[in-house]
């Protein structure tokens, strides 16, 4: 087994996009919850790809199409060692966590949920978790149900979750790492307690999937989305994880090629899950940079990212805390690789233009997590999200970035 | 011009203690406008008789550049004749887009996100409420107005 690489600084030349200026800065990327950067390996195994192997897969009965289609299929094997999966079979490719979750509601969802049927959320989801299940809901006459946050902090209200579970919603839809706050909500006891009301759970592992240790047996859920850009892969590609035996029963949601065993001009019949759920020809390459970024951010150790991340955001939080008119948002402790803020009387987006200015990329708004901030009173925040190629010398930026624009608003 | 000089005094001073902030009573149009992207909000209320704006308030939050356009924006237009507050309006919009000069005075500032694309749509969110109350949008019930394109309103 080769040495553990060192994360932060000495990492960062694997990575050839941050080595640049901005605005006549280095620049300090801490945007990393929108989408992180690409290591060489993965820009190579894309390159190669299309340089050695293009083809198209699962029908050619030549060279190029027997090793893409290797390619392909071995890919779908390394999603699934990532997380845990017992074989390939359960991991659908798709284009990201977004398309993972409207796939569940509109084939899982369409054939489970009915009229007056509950789908449980928590205020905390992204719009990717919300406007799939506003779709279904509108469409079966079902009601979706909000399991609530709470305190200054941002957690799940656990006590409220265990009685509205009790009331046996069909579905319990939560994100396993908020984006908006960094809490880290208790997956395996959140499915546990689902599982024992014959709840199915849909775990968003959008923000989880590429900064901790993830293993979809041990949460004991039954779906699990997430996105390749934000663990090192390229984007437009994704995965779903589904249980094996509730894929099988799975109708298709995208009907078209290499989805069908048999066609006639009345009806068809559909090859099994996986392939069922991927119509038409694949995100071949992205499916295999996906694989590299897994193997990639698995040789890393997810454990080790998962520290130095923590280290970073904590870090952030604690001096951040000292400037005037700080209020941040989410967990003081057991926080997820991010911190969100909002200065008083000065809005999240002067706060990321003016640190721009300086080179420091951050994020403002609503993070697509609309329904919470206005529960928690804002319009917006500023967000500053690390990975495992950020450094202590960038939190510092930060910090001292953000002293500036507080001074510069309150002068 | 960078970005700091795009936030001069005269807009934080504005943003900091806009004009005209607060709930029009006997408003004759009330025009709701938002971004939806970045979560700027300003309701605007005109109190318009014999083609004249008498008054004028907003409601909202948003970011500097928003809040100071917006307060520039009622000070400009009040007691103003609604011909000329409307050509003042085609002024400011055709020169944050780049054609003609900004109008004199205290607004010139806002034309400073000439250079800054991104925030022109700050800048533009409680002016094109005014265009919107201009044409005379139904009291209370105003249609949502948004300077964001693609048209985002879709409801869901």
């Amino acid at each position: 087994m080769q040495a553990l690489r060192p994360l932060g600084a000495e990492i960062r030349n694997e990575f050839p996009i941050l080595e640049q200026q901005v605005k006549g800065k280095a620049l300090v990327y801490l945007d990393n919850a929108a989408t992180t950067q690409k290591p060489r390996r993965v820009i190579e195994a894309l390159s190669q790809y299309y340089e050695r192997d293009n083809s198209n897969v699962h029908r050619g009965l030549h060279e190029l199409s027997n090793r893409a289609t290797a390619r392909y299929e071995g890919a779908r094997e390394r999603v699934a060692r990532y997380i845990g999966a017992a074989s390939g079979e359960t991991i659908v490719f798709t284009r990201g966590t977004t398309e993972g979750i409207n796939l569940v509601a509109n084939s899982w969802g369409a054939r489970n949920i009915g009229p007056g049927d509950a789908i449980l959320l928590t205020e905390m989801e992204h719009h990717s978790n919300i406007v799939p299940w506003q779709l279904l809901a509108q469409r079966t006459g079902a009601r979706i149900v909000w399991a609530p946050v709470t305190g200054d902090e941002g957690l799940l209200d656990m006590d409220a979750v265990r009685a509205l579970l009790a009331q046996k919603p069909k579905l319990f839809g939560f994100v396993h790492v908020s984006n908006s706050l960094g809490t880290i909500n208790p997956a395996a006891e959140l499915c546990a307690l689902a599982r024992r009301h014959g709840v199915a759970t849909l775990v968003d592992g959008a923000q989880s999937a590429g900064h901790m240790p993830l293993d979809v047996q041990a949460l004991g859920c039954d779906f699990l989305a997430l996105s390749g850009h934000k663990m090192c892969g390229p984007t437009g590609i994704g995965a779903l994880y589904g249980r094996a035996d509730l894929l099988e029963g799975m109708p298709p949601w995208q009907g078209g090629g290499e989805m069908i065993a048999r066609v006639n001009f009345e009806s068809s019949t559909y090859k099994p899950a996986p392939y069922r759920f991927e119509a038409g020809t694949p995100d071949i390459a992205g499916a295999i940079g996906l694989g590299e970024a897994a193997d990639y951010v698995d040789e890393l150790g997810r454990t080790r990212i998962c520290e130095h991340d923590f280290e970073l955001a904590q870090a952030a939080y604690e001096r951040l805390a000292a400037i005037p008119g700080m209020r941040l948002l989410g967990p003081r402790e057991n926080r997820a690789s991010l911190v969100a803020f909002a200065l008083d009387g000065v809005h999240a987006h002067d706060v990321v233009s003016l640190a721009d200015e300086e080179g420091v990329a951050l994020r403002g708004g609503h993070h697509c997590t609309q329904p919470l901030m206005r529960k928690l009173g804002l319009v917006g925040s500023a967000r500053a999200s690390f990975y495992f190629y950020n450094t202590p010398a960038e939190v510092d930026r930060l910090v001292e970035t953000v002293g500036q624009i507080e001074r510069f608003f309150r002068r | 011009m960078n970005l700091p000089e795009l936030y001069q005094e005269i807009i934080l001073e504005h943003a900091k203690r806009p004009m005209n902030r607060g709930v029009l009573e006997n408003a004759t149009v009330t025009v709701p406008a938002e971004n939806p992207t970045c979560g700027d909000e300003v309701t605007l209320q005109l109190r318009v008789a014999d083609d004249k704006i008498e008054d004028v308030r907003f409601t909202g939050q948003g970011c500097a550049i928003c809040m100071a356009s917006a307060s520039m924006m009622t000070r400009a237009v009040k007691g103003k004749p609604c011909a000329e507050a409307g050509a003042l309006f085609r002024q400011v919009h055709d020169s944050v887009h780049g054609k003609g000069e900004m109008p004199k005075g205290e607004i010139a500032a806002i034309g400073g996100v000439r250079e800054f694309p991104q925030r022109v749509k700050c800048a533009m969110l409680a002016w094109r409420a005014f265009e919107q109350a201009l044409q005379g949008a139904p009291s209370q019930t105003g249609i949502t107005v948004t300077t964001e394109t693609p048209a985002p309103n879709a409801q869901i």
